[in-house]
């Protein structure tokens, strides 16, 4: 709607999506036909887990690279309230009734935009969020890196708290207004932001809550993990020449995109190994990018990447990096707060860490970002921009 | 909207086997083949018209072709329509409208009866094939064959009671034998058409089906495979006269809640009709033309036929087609979100702008409640949501062909809106105001283009409530005039194009009348007395009740308008409906006005009538007076779209054919001295108009 040319102008719709439901098999198309793009726009969907939205994005940046299309739109979605092969029968039924005792079930439930839910019970998740092969839930893999890189329960809890404080102050100072397109649910009620921030959250009131997946002794709580909700974001991609055509202007230029894999038991170190493939790639280093987005799976996930990034046996051994790769400027880092403050719709969250980190180096007037993010299953995406 | 493989098979839609090639030969109206195994296939394919509808040459060729038939003896006989508009839409009514002879409408019904009998009596097996619409005459016509075959989603109907008739070629005969005597009676009463489904339900047709199986579906039934809908046993009971009696005693009650006999004769009619001959299809039959032909002859349906044609000339305003691929409407208040809901169900992306979401939201949950109730239909209500578009932050002002304002009455916030969308909008689009009250020549200042704006002038509710006046000033291009009716005609409303004069046509016609009521109210009448006078006359709504509808401060500030923006004097607003306002207590929108409201309903004691007809002349002449001097000052064209417009506007007694026919039909000398004596008596405000005089 913002832009000027017409939705049918687009020449394919390529949607990442997690949790397909039976009654829309393939979301992509439904969402290109109910966008108005027209009968003739072709659209698929695609699925790799957490990384979904951003290959998406490299998906439709492959295509305009080699020459097939000029205009994509890429998007994410998810909608975890709407999620039955996530969630066994028992299971959905335990997480209505534990929402419905606040009120709010049956707007989430019927919501589609950003609809955040606060400490939502991810224990209703286990069997969704369950690695088959190696038999761990997400939550205890990053209890697994929590105990290798160290990350205390304290860490993680400010490093929530520092969350949902820098999603409030973007919220509150408005950068968030072209980004955020308001939402209205079913029965009118009207969304204008993401409301699982909690802007008087604080490390010593996360510090009460019970661990979620290893209880007792374990660091992993609702608090310190990303919010179970529904969303969805879109970006367009454009070639230089679509560019012209239709005098728009660009927020930023993908320069290179990378996906690692590794063992699934410690899945939440993706981001580490891709980013760095890609550093290394085009010769720059921990100083050429100047803004990261880190997917905010869970505090300790997070935290342990960036110990990653400075444990110089691990940079040496594993990233085949002469050194430590340093520790990145937290003033640098997920500036505006991340999934843990606004929700984690599975499929969604890829994209839009993307089209963050080009407004927010467009906010800060930087030069070079990078977005990634863990996979669930055991691997990392990320994607390299510049300032256009 | 089809794409363009669907529209490249669009021809390929309708299943009319042998006769799909055939030209229409020897007839003008009809197309007939026959199969390679002997079935005879017509077609009705009317030369002049989109639409099939039945007059009397249809129905002559029909009669020779009949007559052919006879004598060729086909294995069978298909009837279907070639038209993908639908089966057939009944009489034409232009046809009724021309029959005024008393014994010529008596020999062309005969006449007419004798061609569907003798398609009754054709001994071959008879198949119709029925799609779309098929209504009235089309329904009776479907109803001389053996077997009816439906494709899903047609809707079946008798709607003559809408036009102050009842089937008169025995449709009211063959309905009240072939099903349950009560359910063909009720929708004959109502007027309301059946679908598909439940019309199988009904047993008036014998199976449904998609178009891609209608040969087959024609097979078996020819075969006689096709298995009816018989209705209850209880329905045997009514071939006596004793349990018609009680049912019919059940119906008159029924129906006088909806209309009155002395305004609407048919209903009643038709009740007494079956009463008496409900036990023979024969005799009923006979009865049935009989009781047509008088019902034609009366005042109520030829105002109703006339009220239909005042509906298509104001359809006519629409002119030409546009394109009109986006709506912005400004204002998600009750208007603004009823304009654009009703947009984006008419098919049209709508961009709602408001400053703040929640408005917007709470536009789309009434939007929703909307379309569950008039669409029943999940896909429908998605796809019409899809198109509704929330826009806090004006995306949709570049994108749209018209621009819809609807915020607060007030000039200046009105004018620096205008700045803000002229200068997103496109060149070419047109700005359109809804103001009730404000005259557009005031809004216009300041305006970059002020030859794209015009007027839009919606009535609440939108999605009921069919008139648009489309209002001028004397800025504004011929071609944004036109725009905006063609708009009008785009979302199925009916445009009516007036100048801009305080309160247009329909507001500044209907205040004294509303006003009026108040005064008789603060002379002691009761609010329910009022109403009930209005009421007879045939008002649709009592005014009392009308100005509690429309909100008690928003009649206030109409008239404060009228009396300072016309010479016409308008009675002062009693002090007493001042402060009600000020109390809020604003009608049914807060619960009380001058009656209590509750679930959406007055609360009314019984009425007591006394003088009626002087009390009548006080409510309706100055109404008539306001509309003769809309006439003089060229507010609106001419008397046709006048009375179109109050009746489609105001709901003002459709039976009376408008009222500037009433005044004709009453004798318009009659009504200036009557409006004399009234002003000898009340005051100046009954004062004929000058207008008057020059009505002829």
């Amino acid at each position: 709607m913002r832009q000027p040319f017409p939705a049918k102008a687009f020449d394919q719709v390529i949607l990442g999506c997690v949790n397909v439901i039976a009654d829309e098999m393939n979301p992509a198309r439904i969402a290109a036909l109910r966008l108005g793009m027209g009968d003739q726009m072709p659209a698929f969907t695609v699925q790799i887990n957490c990384g979904s939205g951003m290959q998406s994005i490299d998906t439709a940046f492959r295509y305009i690279q080699n020459g097939t299309a000029n205009l994509i739109l890429a998007g994410g979605t998810d909608s975890l309230s709407h999620s039955p092969l996530v969630f066994r029968q028992g299971a959905v039924e335990q997480f209505a009734s534990v929402n419905a005792a606040k009120g709010t079930w049956s707007k989430l439930r019927a919501a589609t935009g950003f609809r955040p839910r606060h400490f939502a019970p991810v224990i209703g998740l286990e069997r969704g969020l369950t690695d088959p092969i190696v038999e761990l839930n997400m939550g205890q893999t990053a209890e697994i890196l929590a105990h290798q890189f160290a990350i205390s329960r304290k860490a993680a809890d400010t490093y929530a708290a520092e969350s949902h404080k820098r999603l409030a102050r973007a919220q509150e100072e408005g950068r968030l207004i072209d980004e955020v397109s308001p939402a209205v649910s079913r029965d009118g009620e009207a969304y204008d932001h993401d409301d699982g921030v909690r802007p008087d959250s604080a490390a010593d009131k996360l510090a009460t809550l019970k661990p979620a997946f290893e209880r007792p002794w374990g660091k992993v709580t609702p608090g310190n993990s990303s919010q179970i909700t529904d969303g969805a974001s879109w970006v367009i991609l454009a070639s230089e020449e679509a560019v012209k055509a239709h005098r728009l202007e660009p927020m930023a230029v993908i320069i290179d995109s990378e996906w690692s894999a590794l063992d699934p038991s410690v899945m939440g170190l993706g981001p580490v190994l891709c980013a760095t493939e890609i550093v290394k790639r085009r010769k720059l280093d921990r100083g050429d990018i100047d803004v990261w987005e880190l997917n905010e799976a869970f505090a300790t996930q997070v935290l342990a990447c960036l110990a990653a990034w400075e444990d110089e046996a691990f940079c040496k051994e594993v990233l085949g990096l002469d050194g430590a790769f340093g520790a990145i400027d937290r003033e640098r880092f997920n500036v505006d707060g991340g999934a843990i403050a606004l929700g984690h719709p599975v499929g969604a969250s890829g994209n839009r860490i993307t089209l963050h980190l080009a407004t927010a180096m467009r906010r800060l007037g930087l030069k070079r970002g990078i977005a990634t993010e863990c996979i669930g299953g055991g691997q990392g995406g990320a994607m390299l921009l510049e300032a256009a | 909207m089809a794409g363009k493989v669907v529209a490249a098979l669009s021809d390929r839609a309708l299943e009319l086997g042998p006769a799909a090639h055939v030209s229409k030969g020897r007839w003008e109206h009809w197309r007939l083949a026959t199969s390679q195994t002997g079935v005879a296939w017509l077609l009705l394919d009317r030369a002049d018209t989109r639409t099939n509808t039945l007059n009397d040459k249809v129905l002559v060729e029909l009669n020779s072709i009949l007559e052919d038939l006879e004598v060729s003896k086909p294995k069978g006989l298909v009837i279907r329509s070639a038209k993908t508009s639908g089966f057939a839409y009944g009489a034409d009514v232009n046809d009724l409208a021309t029959m005024t002879d008393p014994p010529e409408i008596e020999a062309r019904i005969s006449e007419a009866n004798g061609v569907f009998d003798r398609l009754a009596a054709l001994p071959v097996t008879k198949v119709a094939v029925i799609h779309g619409q098929c209504l009235g005459g089309g329904l009776e016509l479907a109803l001389c064959c053996d077997w009816r075959i439906a494709i899903a989603g047609t809707k079946l109907g008798f709607p003559e009671v809408l036009l102050g008739l009842h089937p008169g070629l025995g449709g009211a005969a063959r309905s009240t034998h072939l099903i349950d005597p009560i359910q063909a009676m009720t929708m004959m009463l109502t007027g309301k058409a059946a679908d598909a489904r439940k019309a199988k339900r009904l047993g008036l047709v014998d199976a449904v089906t998609e178009e891609r199986h209608v040969a087959a579906a024609v097979a078996d039934g020819l075969a006689g495979k096709l298995r009816r809908n018989r209705p209850g046993t209880l329905s045997h009971a009514f071939a006596l006269r004793p349990a018609r009696s009680v049912a019919a005693r059940k119906m008159r009650a029924e129906t006088a809640k909806k209309a009155r006999q002395a305004h609407y004769p048919a209903p009643y009619a038709l009740i007494d009709l079956w009463e008496a001959h409900g036990g023979s299809r024969k005799a009923m039959h006979k009865a049935e033309a009989a009781s047509f032909g008088k019902l034609l002859q009366t005042d109520t349906s030829r105002n109703l036929v006339r009220a239909y044609f005042l509906r298509e000339a104001l359809k006519k305003n629409a002119g030409e087609q546009r394109d009109f691929a986006h709506v912005h409407v400004v204002g998600a208040g009750t208007m603004g979100g009823e304009i654009a809901a009703w947009c984006a169900w008419q098919g049209l992306r709508v961009t709602l702008g408001d400053v703040d979401v929640k408005p917007i939201g709470a536009a789309l949950a009434r939007a929703r409640e909307l379309y569950d109730k008039i669409g029943k239909d999940d896909a429908a209500t998605r796809d019409a949501l899809d198109r509704l578009i929330p826009d806090t932050k004006g995306y949709g002002i570049a994108h749209a062909d018209i621009v819809i304002e609807a915020v607060p009455e007030k000039l200046d916030l009105k004018q620096k809106i205008y700045a803000g969308l002229e200068a997103g909008m496109k060149k070419d689009a047109v700005l359109a105001t809804n103001t009730s009250s404000i005259p557009l020549d005031r809004l216009s200042k300041g305006l970059k283009r002020p030859a794209r704006f015009i007027g839009l002038h919606f009535f609440n509710p939108v999605s009921r409530m069919q008139l648009v006046e489309v209002v001028s000033h004397d800025k504004a291009s011929a071609d944004a005039l036109a725009a905006g009716s063609a708009f009008v005609g785009r979302i199925s409303r009916l445009p009516a194009p007036v100048r801009s004069a305080p309160g247009f046509l329909v507001n500044r016609a209907l205040m004294p009348y509303l006003v009026e009521a108040l005064t008789l109210v603060d002379e002691g009448e009761k609010a329910e007395t009022v109403d009930e006078v209005a009421e007879r006359f045939g008002m649709p709504m009592g005014p009392i009740e009308l100005a509690d509808q429309v909100g008690l401060d928003i009649c206030v500030e109409v008239a404060d308008v009228l009396r300072d923006g016309l010479d016409q004097s308008i009675p002062s607003t009693p002090d007493w409906l001042r402060k009600k306002v000020a109390d809020g207590e604003l009608g049914r929108k807060s619960g009380q006005g001058l009656y209590a409201w509750k679930d959406g309903k007055p609360s009314k004691s019984s009425p007591s009538v006394h003088h009626a007809d002087e009390t009548t002349d006080r409510l309706i002449l100055p109404l008539l007076n306001a509309c003769v001097a809309c006439l003089r000052e060229g507010v609106v064209a001419d008397t046709e779209t006048l009375d179109g417009a109050m009746i489609f506007g105001t709901g003002f007694a459709p039976f009376r054919g408008g009222p500037m026919h009433y005044a004709r039909t009453r004798g318009t000398g009659d009504i200036k001295v009557t409006l004399k004596r009234l002003a000898e008596r009340y005051g100046e405000r009954f004062t004929p108009d000058p207008g008057w005089d020059d009505l002829t």
